[in-house]
């Protein structure tokens, strides 16, 4: 099988899909310093926590659309991914809520 | 936009597992289930803290009055305000701010390897898996910076109420640094989190340079060339990004909120 190496063609870069690459880079570190910003000029509070979990969804949107590259796959794997995730959201949810209800001395 | 560069069909009948039913290899496929079921381990763990965290009493008060106790979870950016090298100044979260910048940069850099992968350009894999590889290791390098700093502590030692088990009962005592059973931050849960959280994910960020460092030998011996496709690249470049993913929720539930 590998007695003739086979015939290798580099392709040139794609300027316009490496460009974007860097833009999206631009747009995640764009959004850490605005969290940097948030954390140090408003006040303690839930307005805050809620915020930084919209940032949060934010960053992780681009991360797994752009960089994962989730966003352009087949739609099945797309919501089979993302789909079990609402469970996580409720989960996290109802723990936060029920934490405030257990008393510790 | 065509993705996939490889196709396990072949020459195989739909019968004979000659289809993708989900448009991906069975590998890259396979990448995401395990990536899912570790972001339910990880889920597990942000969760119990977010349970444990608010059923501690929060801090009251301004910022700048606030003090280490056991009675009060600590706000973040009172106990992570250090940097290498200059001791004694306050900058708080500037370090672990620097440590997702190297992190998002590494992410940019895999996925530009993986770009180069799509081409067949084996020069620009390996230029891009090095400096994954280097991110890697500098974040890997700066946890251990901030590891040791949160064991050993600061300049003053905490005055807490810590339970003596040889005792019976409470009592007071100074407490400097952190270890599982007791720390000078605050209640005990909260180094405990720390450990184990920050912990995991060390052990995904480091678990992710020995493969990327496999990735880029096989890339440099040529494997990928032979085999025709850089699909590995693609699929440990999932895992990669998703130890970033991973990071960003830490980032904020852990060193913001």
């Amino acid at each position: 099988m590998a007695h003739k190496e086979p015939e290798i063609v580099v392709l040139p870069p794609d300027t316009e899909k490496i460009k974007k690459l860097w833009r999206v880079a631009g747009i995640l570190l764009l959004v850490t310093i605005v969290e940097f910003i948030i954390a140090f000029t408003l006040p303690h509070g839930a307005a805050k926590t809620f915020l930084f979990v919209l940032l949060t969804i934010v960053k992780a949107g681009y991360i797994v659309g752009e960089f994962m590259h989730l966003r352009y796959e087949v739609k099945v794997l797309f919501w089979s991914v993302l789909i079990p995730m609402i469970f996580v959201v409720w989960m996290l949810v109802a723990f936060v809520y029920e934490g405030t209800k257990i008393v510790t001395y | 936009m065509d993705h996939s560069t490889a196709t396990v069909t072949h020459g195989r009948s739909v019968w004979d597992g000659g289809a993708s039913p989900m448009g991906a290899s069975y590998g890259k496929l396979m990448m995401w289930f395990f990536l899912m079921s570790d972001a339910f381990t990880f889920s597990g763990l942000l969760i119990t803290y977010g349970l444990v965290r608010s059923s501690n009493p929060a801090y009251v008060g301004t910022p700048s009055d606030f003090f280490f106790s056991t009675e009060h979870w600590p706000i973040p950016e009172k106990v992570f305000d250090a940097i290498p090298f200059f001791h004694g100044v306050e900058a708080p979260l500037v370090f672990v701010g620097f440590m997702t910048f190297v992190l998002i940069m590494s992410s940019v850099t895999m996925v530009l390897a993986v770009e180069a992968g799509h081409r067949m350009d084996r020069a620009a894999v390996e230029k891009w898996m090095l400096w994954t590889i280097i991110g890697g290791l500098t974040f890997l390098g700066c946890q251990a910076w901030e590891w040791t700093h949160f064991i050993v502590g600061t300049d003053t030692p905490t005055l807490m109420k810590v339970f003596d088990t040889k005792l019976g009962g409470w009592k007071e005592m100074e407490v400097l640094g952190a270890n599982l059973h007791v720390n000078q931050y605050g209640p005990p849960a909260f180094a405990d989190f720390f450990f184990f959280i920050t912990g995991f994910h060390g052990f995904h960020v480091f678990s992710g340079v020995l493969l990327n460092f496999l990735i880029y030998y096989n890339a440099v011996t040529g494997l990928y060339d032979r085999r025709g496709h850089y699909e590995m690249v693609e699929k440990v470049g999932l895992y990669w990004h998703f130890v970033d993913l991973v990071w960003v929720f830490v980032f904020t539930f852990f060193y913001l909120v």
